[in-house]
């Protein structure tokens, strides 16, 4: 770098500036795209998932009176980060008259309040927005915007498995 | 478009003054002599900015207790994308960062550029030195694997017996003598809410005071005009910062960082190790015995950092040129040799036998669940080179074995071995030159295969499928169980290594009465290769 000393520094050749602005911008971003693009990846793509048990048990549906729905609560393994945790869940269980069984989410679609069968209204009524939705799901007043998520199921030898909530939107599609 | 930005610039400028200060900053003058050796400090900083960036990520997925602490990072390592080269980043940047700033005080003061009126600026720097040995010391912890919990063991028992202030550190540190929920807690909070505002407070003083005083200037720089800082000094700067990053990202990419198992209070036989950059230290204690040991954990650590912090007021004399500094260099030189011998000594007395065994938990580790018949299965597939023909995931000249769909009863797969066309019409596949017994153990462990698990079991570690054919082929399992296999005339071998080391094993094996009167035992002669294969593999089953 002796030239640097011998020639004054505002004389320094706009060319060799370039130069140097160029090497430093382009260091720069070669850096900061090493570091954000990984970064952006490990904060916004899914974990590699692990598998959760597809079906759980949720008890003995025998029963159940027709058109009468229950609410039936059983323990699902879930897989929460690095950890599974076993956690209490409930389902709004109804056997239609050919038997067929339904299971709704515990959650109104609305906002995720709990809501419960009314005898009175024959229907899922929300607390919190007075939503309703009839015996099989559907939005019959209120501010939700879907009918009731139904659960997977199956019923081997009169006992009701439970397997993924589905969104309404889906089961409907 | 230019003239519009000026004017914005010049809007949020006339309100922040941003910009002047920035320039400000880049204007700088530096001296004539300034060059490639007074990059240091800002590779320092720039390390200090990355290992900041890279902690605050691993802490969006990181839990900060025992136990959870070590699930959470195997949970960054084997399953968030990207998590294992963030952990390297962080990992290697605390190893690059303590190189950069040894050499960034080394450069300082072989230059004698912490000469009046600069005392300060080298005072900080020490301390700033001293902080990033805390934080290396603090994150050793955080895995909580066996080598974080037993390195710091030994750690909190040097602090707990320094003369008068051990027993204040020992409760400071969270324990007297055991290494707990607490401890964790202190180092935790250190590491991430006392350590980081410090540092950049310190570094804030740091380059103020570089900027107050102007960079040191050499023997001759009064007579030359000053030069800009932007773009010369500044394009050296971000070269080196440049060439640093390159090294930790390749040093990230291609070298794994181990995790050991969950740290166990109760394994008798790990040998403890401290970070490299503290193994000199580690050594130094061991020259010192009985009452003097004193001298080697407080004392002389003590003295030397008193000394390195009074640097500037031994060596008042007037500037001069860095080749007639010879003192400093030999101080420097003397340090250097000291340093790497006691390093060098730390190093040879680690045993590398019992690292051999060891398991690195950041991979998937699906294959210590198998059976010993079905882990050495896996011995046979490699020695019979089937992997040649059948690849996971995908169909190449055979079919793709992890394929439930293909899976038969052992019965027809052992056939199929032995006539490979003969059961399927067609079939190129040579037979396989094996016994029976081996090939039961070869269809057993292709018929626990699925897309999930297959590249994980077929990569399992060399000492452990050789273990396993040994175990297997002295049917150790007519006697003994592991992982839920075997008969039990003789005790379970799962958590073997919890109970019995490693010369305990290999001498019963050689004499299992002496050992363990009585036992119907009888004694086995294995090669070297085998003995150390099929121990390795002993110890590193689960405990149940």
């Amino acid at each position: 770098m002796d030239d640097e000393k011998a020639v004054a520094p505002e004389a320094q050749k706009p060319l060799r500036r370039n130069l140097l602005l160029g090497a430093i911008f382009g260091m720069g971003a070669a850096i900061t795209t090493a570091l954000g693009l990984p970064a952006l990846i490990y904060l916004f793509f899914s974990p590699k998932s692990r598998k959760q048990p597809e079906w759980t048990e949720a008890g003995d549906i025998t029963a159940i009176a027709p058109n009468a729905p229950v609410e039936i609560a059983f323990h699902r393994k879930r897989v929460d980060g690095w950890k599974v945790v076993s956690e209490k869940t409930t389902a709004w269980v109804v056997k239609h008259a050919d038997n067929a069984i339904t299971a709704f989410g515990p959650q109104c679609t609305h906002l995720g309040c709990a809501y419960h069968w009314t005898e009175t209204g024959n229907g899922f009524l929300c607390p919190c927005h007075t939503s309703l939705f009839s015996i099989d799901g559907k939005v019959i007043s209120g501010p939700a915007p879907r009918p009731l998520d139904r659960y997977d199921t199956k019923v081997e030898t009169g006992k009701l498995f439970i397997g993924r909530l589905r969104q309404s939107a889906e089961t409907q599609a | 478009m230019k003239a519009t930005l000026d004017r914005v610039a010049a809007w949020i400028d006339e309100r922040t003054g941003l910009y002047s200060a920035a320039r400000g900053f880049f204007e700088e003058r530096i001296p004539a002599s300034s060059g490639w050796h007074q990059v240091f400090g800002s590779v320092a900083l720039f390390l200090v900015l990355t290992q900041a960036f890279t902690g605050i990520l691993l802490a969006f997925n990181y839990a900060p207790t025992p136990g959870e602490a070590y699930n959470s990072l195997r949970y960054i390592l084997t399953e968030v994308t990207g998590g294992r080269l963030i952990r390297g980043l962080h990992h290697w940047g605390a190893s690059m960062l303590m190189v950069v700033v040894v050499l960034h005080m080394v450069q300082v003061f072989l230059w004698g550029a912490y000469k009046k009126p600069r005392e300060s600026t080298w005072i900080v720097g020490v301390v700033l030195l001293l902080l990033t040995l805390t934080y290396g010391l603090t994150g050793y912890l955080l895995p909580w694997d066996n080598r974080a919990y037993w390195g710091t063991v030994v750690a909190t028992n040097i602090a707990a017996q320094l003369p008068l202030v051990g027993p204040l550190m020992a409760r400071l540190l969270g324990g007297e003598g055991a290494v707990g929920v607490v401890t964790f807690a202190r180092f935790y909070g250190l590491h991430v809410l006392l350590l980081p505002p410090a540092t950049m407070l310190l570094i804030g003083l740091h380059v103020f005071l570089v900027r107050k005083h102007g960079v040191a200037p050499m023997l001759g720089d009064e007579n030359v005009p000053k030069k800009p800082f932007f773009p010369g000094q500044v394009f050296k700067d971000t070269a080196a910062i440049f060439f640093a990053f390159a090294i930790l990202f390749l040093l990230a990419v291609a070298v794994r960082v181990p995790l050991e198992q969950l740290a166990d209070p109760g394994d008798t036989s790990y040998i403890p190790r401290p970070e490299w950059y503290f193994l000199f230290l580690f050594q130094t204690l061991k020259l010192f015995n009985g009452p003097l040991e004193v001298v080697g954990s407080a004392v002389l650590p003590g003295l030397a950092v008193l000394t390195l912090i009074l640097v500037p007021f031994i060596d008042r004399g007037k500037m001069v040129k860095v080749t007639r500094r010879t003192v400093a260099l030999a101080v420097v030189v003397l340090a250097a040799i000291g340093w790497s011998g006691l390093t060098a000594a730390a190093v040879k007395s680690t045993p590398t036998e019992a690292l051999t065994a060891q398991v690195d938990y950041s991979g998937p580790t699906a294959w210590i669940q198998l059976s010993p018949e079905e882990l050495a299965g896996v011995a046979y597939f490699r020695q019979e080179n089937c992997v040649s023909c059948h690849a996971f995931g995908r169909v190449s000249d055979g079919p793709d074995l992890s394929r439930g769909s293909i899976h038969r009863d052992a019965a027809w797969m052992i056939r199929h071995f032995k006539d490979p066309a003969g059961m399927r019409p067609g079939s190129s596949m040579p037979a396989a030159g094996l016994s029976d017994a081996q090939l039961n153990s070869l269809a057993a462990f292709l018929l626990r295969l699925n897309p999930d698990n297959a590249t994980a079991l077929a990569d399992a570690p060399e000492f452990a499928t050789q273990g396993a054919l040994v175990y297997q082929s002295h049917q150790c399992s007519a006697c003994h169980r592991v992982n839920g296999v075997g008969m039990t005339v003789g005790p379970a071998l799962n958590g073997l290594a919890r109970l019995q080391t490693r010369s305990w094993v290999i001498e019963h094996f050689a004499n299992p009465q002496k050992l363990s009167p009585g036992t119907s035992m009888p004694p086995y002669r294995f090669s070297a290769k085998e003995l150390d294969n099929l121990i390795s593999y002993l110890f590193s089953l689960p405990e149940s």
